[in-house]
This record gives structure tokens, C-alpha cells and sequence, in this order.
């Protein structure tokens, strides 16, 4: 199942639940590949091969310690894929904004008619 | 006892095909489900501030049609229309839900209504086909949040004449 585009920005990268997988696990602070492994019950190889993509487009550091390669989430190109999602959230916040004017009307209303009301 | 609602509606994609919008209310899951369901109810409030909606058909039981109709603020009509496929009276409606626009990419959107403390939490979550219809729903909405500048320009421009 090759995916040709995954590199080529953090929309594509994030798409894959492996690499998602990864990301959260980094969240709580840098790990280096066999801590992976053992968290995400996956192949060192898939495992490395997820993280060569998550550093292309940046998501990802690494620095040496010692023997160790340590990895770590860089979440600054996450930004256009929150930005992208805010301007749909914004549209549904609106929405729900004058569901809640309808809400309290009803409200009103309810209490207005209490003693019939179950 | 008044606690801090959170009034802002939540947007996740929990997969590929999935998003999932997540909603508190001040009021009883009842009213909210009415609020969803009821024609002249949904007509206010339906189009938020991108228009106003012109015809809400509603016939709330499993298979039963639906079909909302808004003009928005740019003049063009807007329409969207589905199927019940499960209906649990102020709890849960499943439906599939079309764009008129791009009627290739139907959803199937899972609300559930659940009350605490007299409170509702609305989930919403839409399952697009593949990841290009999920794409193309959220650019919609950037693409209303557009058209929302675009027109507030306007007004500022006709305010300077």
C-alpha cells in the first residue's frame, strides 16, 4: 500500500495512525526508538521507517545520546492543519451560537408552562 | 450554580474519513434534541451567520427524509439532504447527509445527546467515504469563513462610500 505523497507535508504525514501513534507518544517527551518499539507493539523497522517521514516534514528531532538516537516532536508544523480545522470550527461555533439563543427560548417557555410539564 | 460552559465547539479528526465536532449546551438534552429536530426551530439556526435557511423537511423517523435549504449570504442556494437511520428520541440520530453541491461524497453523521447536571454534551461525528470527501468538508468551511470576510469587506467598503 504505498502512499508516494507522505512526505511531502504534515497534512500527509499525520494521516497515517502509526505515525499519529508516534506523535502522542512523543508528546510526553523524547524516547529513543526502542521505547517506541516496546509502546507501539511495532517492527523496528516500521517504526523507523514512520519516524524517517515524520522528520522529513519536521515533525520529528533527533539528537544523539551516547549510543542512543533520541527522538522528539517538533509540533510547529502541525499549525496549518489547526489552522485549517479552526476556520471549519469557527463556522460550526457560529451555528451554535443561535442554537443557543433558540435554547434558552425554549427554556422560557418550558418553565413558563411548568406544573404541565411531566 | 452556574459553572463556565464550553461554549466553543471542538473539531477533531479522529481518522482519515472522520470528523468529529464536540458541543456543550446549558440546557436539558430534551430541548436540544428539539432544537435539531423541529423544522421551524432548525430554520433559526441552522445557517449560523453564512445566510438564512429557506425550507427545513423533516420526517424524523428510520428511513425518512430530510432536506435543509439555505441561501447564503452571497445569494446562491445552499442544499443539504439525508436519510434516518436511527432515531432514539433525545438521545441519538444517525443519518446520511449529502451536499447537493458534491453529492459523490455522502457522510453518515452520528449525533448523541448525553445530559449531566441538566447539561448536553452534543457529539457529532461524520464518516466521509475516503479522505479527499473529509478534506473537502472542512474546505468548505473555510470556504464559508471566506465568503464571511469577504462580505464584512464589502460592508466596510459600502460604510466608506
Amino acid at each position: 500500500m504505498a502512499r508516494a505523497a507522505t512526505t511531502t507535508d504534515a497534512f500527509n504525514a499525520v494521516a497515517e495512525p502509526r505515525r499519529r501513534q508516534i506523535l502522542d507518544v512523543l508528546s510526553a517527551g523524547e524516547r529513543p526508538v526502542n521505547d517506541l518499539v516496546r509502546v507501539l507493539r511495532l517492527r523496528q523497522p516500521l517504526v523507523s521507517k514512520h519516524l524517517r517521514v515524520l522528520r522529513e516534514v519536521g515533525l520529528v528531532d533527533v539528537r544523539d545520546r551516547g549510543r542512543q538516537r533520541m527522538y522528539s516532536l517538533n509540533g510547529h508544523p502541525l499549525k496549518p492543519i489547526h489552522d485549517w480545522v479552526k476556520t471549519y470550527e469557527r463556522s460550526w461555533s457560529r451555528r451554535f451560537d443561535r442554537l443557543d439563543v433558540v435554547l434558552e427560548e425554549l427554556k422560557e417557555t418550558k418553565e413558563d408552562n411548568r406544573g404541565n410539564d411531566e | 450554580m452556574a459553572m463556565t460552559s464550553s461554549r466553543t465547539a471542538v473539531v477533531t479528526l479522529p481518522t482519515d474519513r472522520q470528523i468529529q465536532i464536540t458541543r456543550e449546551f446549558a440546557a436539558p438534552r430534551q430541548l436540544v434534541y428539539k432544537a435539531y429536530t423541529t423544522p421551524e426551530l432548525i430554520k433559526r439556526w441552522w445557517s449560523g451567520d453564512r445566510g438564512e435557511v429557506t425550507s427545513a423537511e423533516v420526517d424524523l423517523r428510520v428511513g425518512g427524509r430530510w432536506r435543509y435549504v439555505m441561501t447564503a449570504n452571497g445569494g446562491f442556494e445552499v442544499a443539504f439532504h439525508g436519510e434516518y437511520r436511527e432515531v432514539v428520541p433525545n438521545e441519538r440520530l444517525v443519518t446520511t447527509e449529502v451536499y447537493e453541491g458534491a453529492p459523490e461524497g455522502e457522510a453518515v453523521v452520528t449525533h448523541i445527546f448525553a445530559e449531566k447536571d441538566g447539561r448536553t454534551t452534543l457529539t457529532i461525528l461524520m464518516e466521509l467515504p475516503d479522505r479527499e470527501s473529509r478534506d473537502a468538508v472542512i474546505n468548505s468551511g473555510m470556504e464559508g469563513g471566506m465568503q464571511e470576510s469577504m462580505d464584512h469587506l464589502e460592508q466596510v467598503a459600502i460604510s466608506l462610500r
